[in-house]
C-alpha cells in the first residue's frame, strides 16, 4: 500500500509544476502589475518605468517565474494592496476560518446522508424511499444561493436563531469560552446549510449502492451460510456499498472550495472563498493568484486523499 | 424401496411460483424428489427448466416478496417450506450447504478468504478463534489449496477461477452439513478445472457421506459424476432414475431428445439433433396435460395423459406421461430448419 501512495505523490509533482505554470502565465497576462496602483496623474512615467526594471518586471517570464516559485517556497506571496498587508498572512488567517466551516459543513453531510442513503436502499420503494428521493431531487433543483438565501433569511433575520454574518462576534475576547462559542455559533448555520446541499449525490450514490448489492452472489452466499439478515446487511451489503463514498470523501474537499465561494459571501463569513470573490472586485492580483494556486494544490491533494482511502479500503487498488 | 433412515430430504408436490404483475405463476409445479444419503443426485434440464428455482427453494433463499412456496419439503421431520428465519438460519450452512455457480461473484471482495470461509463457523459452532482458523486451513488443504496458510490472508481477486470455486465448495462444506446443493458448480470455468471441481465433489461426497443434489445442464457432467438423475422440463421432473438407467435406457421423449442432441465423439453422424421449439416461460406455460407435447407435434393429442403422471418402467425408474409409448424419432417430419 506504501508503494501506491508514493507512486500517487511522484505523479502530483509533475501536477504540480503544470499547475505553477499556468496559474503564473494567467496571472502575467492580466492587464496592470503591482505597481498600476500607485499611478496618479501627477506620477513620473519614467519613475514607474524604473520601479518596474527594480521589481525585474522586465525580465523573461521564466526567469520571473523561477523567482516567484523561489519565494513560494520562502512563504512570500506578495503583497495584498488592497489589505495592505503579505498575501501569505492574509490567506493564512481566512484559511483557518475556511477550514473550520468546512470541517463542520463535512460532519453535518455524512451525518445526514448516510443514514438516509442506507434507509433509501434498504428499503426500496417504501413510503421512506420516496420521502428521500423527494427531498434529494428538490435540493438538487434549488439552486443553492436560492436555498442559502432563503435560510440566511429565515433563520437569520425572521427567527433570529444565528448571526447573520461574520466569523465571530466583535465583542467576544480570544481565547474564552464565549468566544469559541460565538465561532460555533457563527459557524452552525452556514455550515448546516451547505451540508444539507451537498447531501444527494452521496445519498443517491449509497441508495444504489445498497440495492446493487443486495442483489449479489456474495451476498447470497452470505445468507446460505445461515448468517442473521442483520449481520448479511451491516457486513456484506453497507460495507461493501460505503467504499465509493469513503473514496468520493477526498474529492469533497473540491467541492466544499467551489461551494465556500457561494457560503462564505452569502453568509458574509471570513474565508478563501469570500475573500477570492471581493479580490477579484478589489483586482488584488496577488490574492487571486495566490489563492488559485491553492485551490489547484488542494484540488489536487483531494484527489490523492481518494486515492489513498481507496487504496486502504478496497483491498483490489492496491499494487504490491 | 426407500429405508426411511437412508432419506435426507423428501420433496412433495413443491409448488414454487413467481409473481410477475399481479399473477402467480409456477416456476417449479408439482415436484416431488427424494435426497438420500450418501449419493449424488443430478438434476437436469435446459435454462429455464426450473432446475436453480428448485435448489433456492430447498435452501429458502427467494425473495418471500415476489415468490411463493407451497408443498413439504421435509428434513428431519421439519418442514422447511414456511419455516421461520431464525431457525431457516441455523439449517443453511449447518445441515445445507451451497455451492454457486459463479465464483467470481460468490465471493465478497472485500473479505480475506480465511474469514469468509469462518463466518459460517461461526454462526454454527462455539469455536474459538483459534479452533475456526485452524479449522479453516483444514479445509483449504482438503479442497485442495496448495499453501493455505498464504490463501487464509489473500482476497478472492488474487485467486483464479477454479482455486475459488474450491473456496465457495470449502464454505459449503465447512460445518460437514449432511446436504450439499451444487447449482451448476463447473459452469463457469474451463474443461480441465471442471474436471479437477468433479473429483473434488465426489472425494467429499465419499468421505463425508453426505447428500448431493448436482444441477447442471451438462450431460457430460451428469454421467461422469451422479449417482441418480431427475431430469426435468418446464418446471416439472419428466424423467428420474439411477444415471445408469437413464443413459443407457432413457425412456421420456425429453430425455431421449437431449442425449441425442449431444455430440458423439464415435459417432459418423455429423448432424445434430435439434428440439423444436423452445422452452415456454413463465407466463407461457400450458398448465395442464403434458408440457412436452407442443414441442413433439407429430405424437397424437391422445398419446399425452390429460393429467400426466409418474409411471414405474423399472425398479427406481419413473417416467411421466404415457406419449413415450408412441414416441419414435423416425416419425418426425424432416424439418426445413436445418442447417
Amino acid at each position: 500500500m506504501w508503494k501506491t501512495i508514493l507512486r500517487r505523490f511522484l505523479v502530483m509533482i509533475p501536477q504540480l509544476i503544470l499547475l505553477s505554470v499556468m496559474v503564473f502565465v494567467l496571472a502575467k497576462m492580466m492587464p496592470g502589475d503591482p505597481f498600476t496602483g500607485l499611478i496618479t496623474p501627477q506620477t513620473d512615467p519614467a519613475h514607474i518605468a524604473q520601479l518596474r526594471a527594480q521589481a525585474g518586471l522586465n525580465d523573461p517570464w521564466w526567469t520571473q517565474y523561477f523567482r516567484w516559485v523561489a519565494n513560494l517556497f520562502q512563504g512570500d506571496m506578495g503583497q495584498s494592496y488592497a489589505f495592505k498587508r503579505p498575501v501569505t498572512g492574509l490567506i493564512g488567517d481566512r484559511a483557518v476560518n475556511t477550514f473550520w466551516l468546512s470541517l463542520v459543513t463535512l460532519i453535518v453531510a455524512y451525518t445526514v446522508a448516510i443514514p438516509l442513503g442506507v434507509i433509501a436502499g434498504r428499503f426500496e420503494d417504501s413510503m421512506r424511499d420516496k420521502v428521500i428521493q423527494v427531498y434529494t431531487f428538490v435540493l438538487l433543483a434549488v439552486p443553492s444561493f436560492v436555498f442559502l438565501l432563503f435560510a440566511l433569511l429565515l433563520f437569520g433575520y425572521v427567527l433570529e436563531w444565528f448571526p447573520t454574518s461574520g466569523y465571530v462576534s466583535l465583542e467576544a475576547d480570544p481565547g474564552t469560552f464565549g468566544y469559541f462559542l460565538s465561532r460555533i455559533q457563527h459557524i452552525l448555520l452556514p455550515a448546516i446549510t451547505a451540508g444539507l446541499l451537498s447531501t444527494s449525490g452521496t445519498i443517491q450514490y449509497l441508495r444504489a449502492g445498497v440495492i446493487d448489492n443486495t442483489n449479489e452472489d456474495f451476498v447470497r452466499t452470505a445468507r446460505s451460510k445461515g448468517v442473521p439478515e442483520r449481520v448479511v446487511f451491516s457486513k456484506h451489503i453497507l460495507r461493501n456499498s460505503l467504499l465509493p463514498i469513503a473514496a468520493f470523501m477526498g474529492n469533497s474537499i473540491t467541492g466544499l472550495l467551489g461551494g465556500s465561494i457561494f457560503v462564505e459571501t452569502i453568509f458574509s463569513y471570513q474565508g478563501m472563498g469570500q475573500l477570492f470573490i471581493s479580490s477579484i472586485g478589489t483586482r488584488d492580483y496577488s490574492v487571486i493568484t495566490a489563492l488559485t494556486l491553492l485551490f489547484g494544490f488542494l484540488t489536487l491533494l483531494g484527489n490523492l486523499l481518494s486515492d489513498i482511502i481507496m487504496s486502504i479500503v478496497d483491498p483490489r487498488i492496491r499494487v504490491e | 424401496m426407500e429405508k426411511p433412515e437412508d432419506l435426507l430430504l423428501d420433496i412433495q408436490h413443491l409448488h414454487t411460483a413467481f409473481r410477475v404483475g399481479d399473477d402467480f405463476f409456477d416456476a417449479i409445479d408439482d415436484v416431488n424428489l427424494t435426497l438420500r444419503k450418501d449419493e449424488i443426485l443430478a438434476i437436469v434440464g435446459e435454462s429455464g427448466s426450473g432446475k436453480s428455482t428448485l435448489a433456492t427453494s430447498i435452501i429458502g433463499l427467494h425473495n418471500p416478496l415476489n415468490t411463493r412456496v407451497t408443498g413439504d419439503i421435509l428434513y428431519n421431520n421439519l418442514n422447511l417450506v414456511g419455516l421461520n428465519e431464525p431457525i431457516y438460519n441455523r439449517i443453511r450452512g449447518n445441515d445445507i450447504g451451497m455451492i454457486f455457480q459463479d465464483p467470481l461473484a460468490a465471493l465478497n471482495p472485500l473479505m480475506r478468504i480465511g474469514d469468509q470461509i469462518a463466518e459460517t463457523l461461526v454462526y454454527h459452532t462455539k469455536m474459538s478463534k483459534e479452533e475456526r482458523d485452524a479449522r479453516v486451513l483444514e479445509l483449504l488443504a482438503q479442497v485442495g489449496i496448495p499453501n493455505p496458510q498464504r490463501v487464509f490472508r489473500q482476497y478472492p481477486h488474487e485467486l483464479s477461477g477454479g482455486m475459488r470455486q474450491r473456496i465457495v465448495i470449502a464454505i459449503a462444506i465447512a460445518c460437514k452439513p449432511p446436504i450439499i446443493i451444487a447449482d451448476e458448480p463447473t459452469t463457469a470455468l474451463d474443461v480441465t478445472i471442471q474436471a479437477q471441481i468433479l473429483d473434488l465433489l465426489r472425494d467429499i461426497q465419499t468421505e463425508t457421506h453426505s447428500g448431493i443434489i448436482l444441477i447442471t445442464h451438462d450431460l457430460g457432467v451428469v454421467a461422469e459424476t451422479a449417482d441418480r438423475v431427475a431430469v426435468m422440463y418446464a418446471g416439472q421432473i419428466v424423467e428420474l432414475g439411477t444415471a445408469q438407467d437413464v443413459f443407457e435406457h432413457p425412456t421420456h421423449p425429453y430425455t431421449r431428445s437431449l442425449l441425442r442432441s449431444m455430440p458423439q465423439a464415435d459417432s459418423d453422424d455429423d448432424e445434430l439433433h435439434v428440439i423444436q421449439g423452445v422452452v415456454p416461460s413463465l407466463k407461457n406455460m400450458q398448465v395442464k396435460g403434458c408440457r412436452f407435447a407442443e414441442r413433439i407435434p407429430w405424437i397424437p393429442a391422445d398419446a399425452h395423459e390429460a393429467e400426466p403422471h409418474m409411471h414405474e418402467v423399472g425398479p427406481d425408474h419413473f417416467v411421466q406421461c404415457s406419449c413415450y409409448k408412441t414416441f419414435h424419432f423416425e416419425d418426425e417430419p424432416a424439418t426445413t430448419t436445418e442447417g
